[in-house]
């Protein structure tokens, strides 16, 4: 039985110097077969687990993990959530990812530190306010909360924002979604896997998949490191190594996986109460409660799994933010790390079936998976057990690279790609 | 972040140089006679592999000419470089 977290156990722990909590999920050595199997323990996956669990009662499932939980992709984000795409299709996606969030501490009895600290976007040519302002319609026509804002309002909601005339990308409006924000990215795959593991989902960790053994067109199991695992489906979860997974089971994915780099300044007071995204120039930036700025950079234009990437990329970026915010220029940055992003010819994720019976995948999330990490999971465990996917993500089947009907947010998403 | 032996000009900073994906994709002879599903695997599907990748480069703040590199992905280390219309070294 699960302890759950509260006030309680947190004062009866302080008696004890913290020496006696519970294990927050177990270190079970895999069982011979199993009902479904994940690949991948990042969020994404681990949330796919806990939703079979939950909402289709599939008990007996693993999730099988190369690293530790969380350590790729999910521990390598900027934690940005929102929910504002222009398409009607990634609308309802995104949304329903956020609409998740805005309850799920709650529900995993995990704090995610979910914050709705509003995320902007800015405008700096005539061109940006006119996506702009068409994307902030068409969200509200989705339901939606986003707003446009003048060059005063954007000064007014962050005043730390250079928004004077003579920059060189000058701000010429922006958008607001005050239902947006950011979370504790760590927090999200252990709460999903605590919550999962309560349920009986085994986590195997530095369990790496080496084959995908079929019978035909079906499946029959997957071949690891820690040996022969027989199941009759397996969602494939795995991010950037999506395509290595597809290649075993001899199938060929429409991604390029790339190198994508963040980083983060020394700590320091309060300074933005908010997520400022800027596609133009392409900076953007939060403050963590530890009070670092988290500051993303761009892709690099080759595949690469090196997870670093090129200096210049990182310099374009610092080059963009010192303008936008001076009074960032003698900060000092303390780390900076790289993570391998599988992007989609239209940017768009997939979460679909395939030619393989039983082999899903939950891939091609690109530079902006974190957010959807709940609303990804609920739908990819409704696909896996139902052998069909949810309406909110019938679009994203790996089918739209054949039949052109493409959800194209590569400039729409009001974040470059 | 590493530097590229163009075979034009020399040894150059990776950043002089724009990526072209997947080399040797030949573009369909008969372009009106193919299925759906033959255009998806032209225009959409690549190998991504992780590891030793066939691919084009263009020296864009150079020469401007392309030509292909045979580099692996895992590490990002060069093994060898050819011009365009050259039949690729193997293995």
């Amino acid at each position: 039985m699960r302890n759950k977290y509260s006030v309680f156990s947190l004062i009866k722990n302080a008696l004890s110097y913290h020496e006696n909590w519970q294990r927050a999920w177990k270190d079970p050595t895999p069982q011979k077969e199993y009902d479904a199997v994940i690949v991948g323990g990042g969020g994404h996956g681990l949330a796919t687990a806990y939703y079979l669990a939950k909402k289709h009662n599939m008990n007996n499932i693993a999730v099988v993990e190369k690293g530790w939980i969380g350590g790729g992709n999910t521990g390598r984000n900027t934690t940005i959530i929102r929910s504002n795409y222009l398409w009607d299709a990634s609308a309802g996606l995104y949304d329903h990812a956020l609409k998740i969030w805005e309850g799920l501490s709650q529900e995993l009895n995990y704090n995610v530190m979910f914050s709705q600290r509003g995320v902007m976007n800015l405008a700096h040519n005539l061109q940006d306010v006119r996506d702009l302002k068409r994307r902030t319609h068409a969200n509200r026509l989705n339901g939606i909360d986003a707003v446009y804002l003048s060059t005063e309002e954007v000064n007014k909601f962050c005043p730390i924002i250079n928004t004077s005339p003579d920059i060189r990308y000058p701000v010429l409006g922006g958008t607001l979604q005050r239902r947006a924000g950011t979370a504790r990215h760590d927090a999200v795959a252990w709460g999903y896997a605590r919550g999962a593991d309560a349920m009986g989902v085994d986590i195997i960790q530095n369990c790496e998949v080496k084959g995908i053994k079929r019978k035909g067109d079906s499946v029959e199991g997957i071949e690891t490191s820690k040996g022969f695992i027989k199941t009759k489906k397996v969602g494939v979860v795995a991010a950037g190594h999506s395509s290595v997974i597809a290649n075993m089971a001899g199938l060929k994915l429409p991604l390029e996986s790339k190198p994508l780099q963040a980083l983060v300044s020394e700590p320091v007071k309060p300074i933005i109460d908010t997520v400022v995204m800027s596609n133009a120039v392409h900076a953007y930036v939060s403050q963590s409660d530890k009070g670092e700025l988290v500051i993303g950079a761009g892709t690099d234009d080759y595949v690469s799994y090196t997870q670093k990437g090129s200096h210049q990329i990182v310099e374009g970026t610092l080059n963009a933010i010192l303008e936008l915010y001076p009074i960032f220029s003698r900060m000092r940055m303390l780390r900076q790390w790289g993570g391998i992003v599988d992007i989609c010819p239209d940017a768009s994720p997939i979460l679909s079936k395939t030619s393989i019976k039983g082999l899903y995948f939950n891939c091609g999330w690109g530079t902006g998976g974190f957010k959807a990490t709940p609303g990804s999971g609920d739908l990819f465990a409704h696909t896996i057990a139902n052998d069909e996917p949810h309406k909110l993500n019938a679009a994203f089947n790996l089918n739209r690279f054949v039949s052109g009907d493409l959800v194209d947010e590569h400039g729409a998403a009001a974040v470059a790609h | 972040m590493f530097l590229i032996n163009c075979p034009y000009c020399g040894e150059r900073d990776q950043q002089e140089f724009k990526a072209g994906g997947e080399a040797h994709i030949e573009r369909p002879k008969q372009p009106t006679e193919l299925s759906d599903d033959e255009w998806a695997e032209y225009l959409f599907m690549r190998k991504n592999i992780k590891g030793v990748q066939y691919e084009r480069w263009n020296h864009a703040h150079g020469c401007r000419k392309w030509f292909n590199v045979v580099r692996d992905t895992s590490n990002d280390e060069i093994k060898a470089i050819y011009k365009m219309g050259e039949k690729p070294p193997s293995q």
